[in-house]
């Protein structure tokens, strides 16, 4: 569904990404850990058209879309759920939604858009309930239900997760990454980039490790998970403290 | 039937986007945590970063087997020791064995490639699998013991010798998968026609044989005297054992597990890549290896990759019998003896003379070596009793060194043809 090949990327001089080779096959919950700085915002950033890559290809259902300006990613079915969440504070939970079916209000009109208000209520009924509160009102968890319910309205096939985690308390962490699981269940596909990686690792099928810009490490979640350098880098276990023990 | 349908039939652009991803990474992790590789790729002036294409491939230095003695024994290890949670080591010459370790990731890795050349070979978890290669440093053993086990299979760690005993074993526990050298399979196979003991009475249906060339007049006696399907399967140590490479029930070639290694295939004097489906030596970069990845490893396996697909529907390339060496290294009874590993024991050894003479021979389907020896002439104008002691020495020494026994002939002086340039020291009567 999304293949890079080589791409680089970064912001003025700052070369942040550095050849970077990856895959997202359909269906598939694929997430990018690494430490902070490491290019997993970047590499976001840079697939959905915010930024520019400098090099290589980016595939998108075998399309290159490395030249395309973000509006039309989006349109072509690539959605990202900014790190932030990036609400419209002023404007009410529904208005906010409600931006996010641009894409499909233009591809299949209003009714169409009706279906859709129905689908990510049916995913988060707690918005439903809110839906005349305003978005600044919001706590961090139901924010991120937002970001990620605008996202859905314009029906991705792939869609990006920067952070989704930050910021919130581990209860409704899990919550969200239940939320994720399920859009996969329901044949979403979803790059997740995550500071959390026992967490995200724990949902994904497979995962890259990412260091200063380089993908260091490939491999399936069970494999991530078990190999030590991961452990110690990014699950913090203290493995030299447990061998003492 | 496949261990892993997705890995194993993955189509030919999938492939090829996988092998890109996992070279990249392995060459970032060898190129920041392996000296050894970070100094020779510096030396040439590469960075990792450079190697944006597969096609970039033979833009980076070849690793040989001198790289891993002169690393002896944890330089090329790209994890730290406590990473690591298994060690192996095959021979090589002067004594300096060349040593390789696992880590956790790498064991599984290992169990599942092996899980699928198994399966490839028809091996189920309703068999009973023997394992008959020897365990130890040896990755043989527990190689396929992994495999095995991770199927589901019933294994028994038979482990090598006792012929006798093994087939005890096959006909009581109803063996019905043998593991082991080609050349075991055929002394099984003389053997229990020479006990009197039918076919009928044995359960084997699979064979599954590797860690020495064969040919396909072998596999059919094998076939037909033990009533089985033979399969062959390929890999080495240094790369990660057992697991490289098998043949499926079509038996036209061994499937390679591309996904996890890259394969080229090269002329051994000019070392560039020879043309499609023509032999040369096989060189091997580990996509997945932790403990010890290994770039461009020159196995000096003579093979060729072929070029047509299999109808089993695996998409692995397929490579042609092992076919030859591209070294003087020799394969007796499995194990990998080099000549100058003898030369260096006679060497050692007062009263030889360094004129030697390596025989081998197969009897019985056994391999046997006789290493003869010209002593010096004071030697033999003494009594009887130095004599035998001196040849018991030489055999312990050799047996100690290389691991195998071997007989050893004492003879007169000047009776080894000489050689002028490159000395022809090993006669194989082998009939492969």
């Amino acid at each position: 569904m999304l293949r890079l090949r080589n791409v680089e990327s970064g912001y003025g001089r700052l070369r942040v990404l550095r050849k970077v080779t990856m895959h997202v096959r359909a269906g598939e919950i694929v997430t990018i850990i690494g430490a902070n700085g490491a290019g997993k915002s970047t590499l976001l950033r840079t697939v959905a058209g915010l930024l520019r890559a400098r090099s290589g290809e980016i595939l998108f259902d075998t399309r290159e879309i490395g030249n395309l300006p973000p509006e039309k990613i989006v349109f072509l079915g690539c959605s990202l759920v900014p790190e932030g969440r990036q609400l419209f504070a002023p404007m009410t939970v529904r208005e906010n939604i409600l931006l996010g079916a641009y894409p499909q209000f233009r591809k299949n009109g209003g009714s169409a858009v009706g279906n859709d208000f129905e689908r990510v209520y049916g995913i988060f009924p707690l918005l439903r309930e809110r839906e005349k509160q305003l978005a600044g009102t919001l706590s961090g968890g139901e924010q991120q239900m937002l970001a990620i319910a605008r996202a859905l309205m314009a029906r991705p096939k792939l869609i990006m997760m920067d952070e989704p985690s930050m910021g919130l308390a581990p209860m409704i962490m899990k919550d969200i990454f239940s939320i994720v699981t399920s859009l996969r269940k329901g044949g979403d596909t979803v790059l997740l980039v995550e500071q959390n990686a026992k967490a995200a690792l724990g949902i994904a099928d497979r995962g890259y490790v990412l260091e200063t810009g380089r993908i260091i490490m490939e491999g399936t979640a069970e494999t991530l998970l078990s190999n030590r350098d991961v452990q110690r880098a990014y699950l913090g276990r203290d493995l030299d403290a447990e061998g003492k023990m | 039937m496949y261990w892993e349908p997705e890995q194993e039939r993955m189509s030919g652009e999938e492939l090829a986007q996988l092998q890109l991803e996992r070279l990249e990474s392995t060459l970032n992790r060898v190129y920041r945590n392996v000296p050894f590789y970070r100094k020779k790729f510096d030396e040439l002036g590469i960075s990792p970063e450079e190697i944006g294409s597969l096609s970039d491939l033979p833009r980076l230095p070849f690793t040989t087997k001198e790289d891993l003695r002169q690393n002896y024994p944890y330089g090329l290890f790209a994890v730290p020791m406590r990473e690591v949670v298994r060690i192996h080591a095959s021979s090589g010459t002067t004594g300096m064995s060349t040593v390789v370790g696992y880590t956790r990731n790498d064991i599984k890795t290992w169990s599942n490639l092996v899980a699928r050349v198994l399966t490839a070979g028809g091996v189920t978890k309703d068999d009973v699998v023997q394992i008959s290669f020897g365990y130890g440093l040896f990755t043989g053993g527990f190689g396929l013991h992994y495999g095995a086990e991770r199927i589901g299979a019933s294994v028994i760690p038979a482990s090598s010798g006792n012929t006798a005993r093994q087939i005890k074993i096959m006909m009581d526990f109803k063996t019905t998968a043998l593991v082991g050298t080609p050349s075991y399979a055929m002394l099984v196979a003389e053997t229990i026609r020479e006990m009197g003991i039918p076919v009928s009475a044995l359960s084997l249906k699979y064979g599954l044989f590797g860690a020495e060339p064969w040919s396909e007049g072998m596999r059919q006696e094998i076939q037909d005297k033990l009533g089985i399907v033979a399969t062959d399967n390929y890999g080495l140590s240094e790369v990660l054992g057992p697991g490289v490479s098998g043949e499926c029930q079509e038996r036209r070639g061994l499937h390679i597990s591309e996904d996890h290694f890259l394969v080229e295939v090269i002329d051994p004097e000019t070392l560039t890549p020879v043309a499609a489906g023509q032999a040369g030596e096989l060189v091997i970069t580990t996509l997945t290896k932790e403990a010890f990845p290994m770039i461009r490893y020159r196995t000096r396996d003579l093979t060729s990759l072929l070029t047509e697909a299999c109808p089993c529907g695996r998409t692995g390339r397929l490579m042609s019998r092992v076919v030859g060496r591209t070294d003087d290294m020799l394969i007796i009874k499995g194990v990998n003896v080099f000549p100058s590993q003898i030369e260096s024991v006679l060497f050692e050894i007062e009263g030889t003379e360094p004129h030697y003479q390596i025989v081998i021979d197969r009897k019985r389907a056994m391999d046997e070596v006789t290493v003869l020896v010209e002593a010096a002439e004071s030697i033999f104008f003494d009594q009887m009793r130095r004599q035998s002691g001196m040849v018991e020495t030489i055999r312990k020494r050799l047996a100690h060194e290389l691991g195998i026994s071997v007989d050893v002939k004492l003879v007169e002086k000047k009776t080894l043809q000489r050689f002028e340039g490159k000395a022809k020291r090993v006669v194989d009567n082998r009939k492969l």
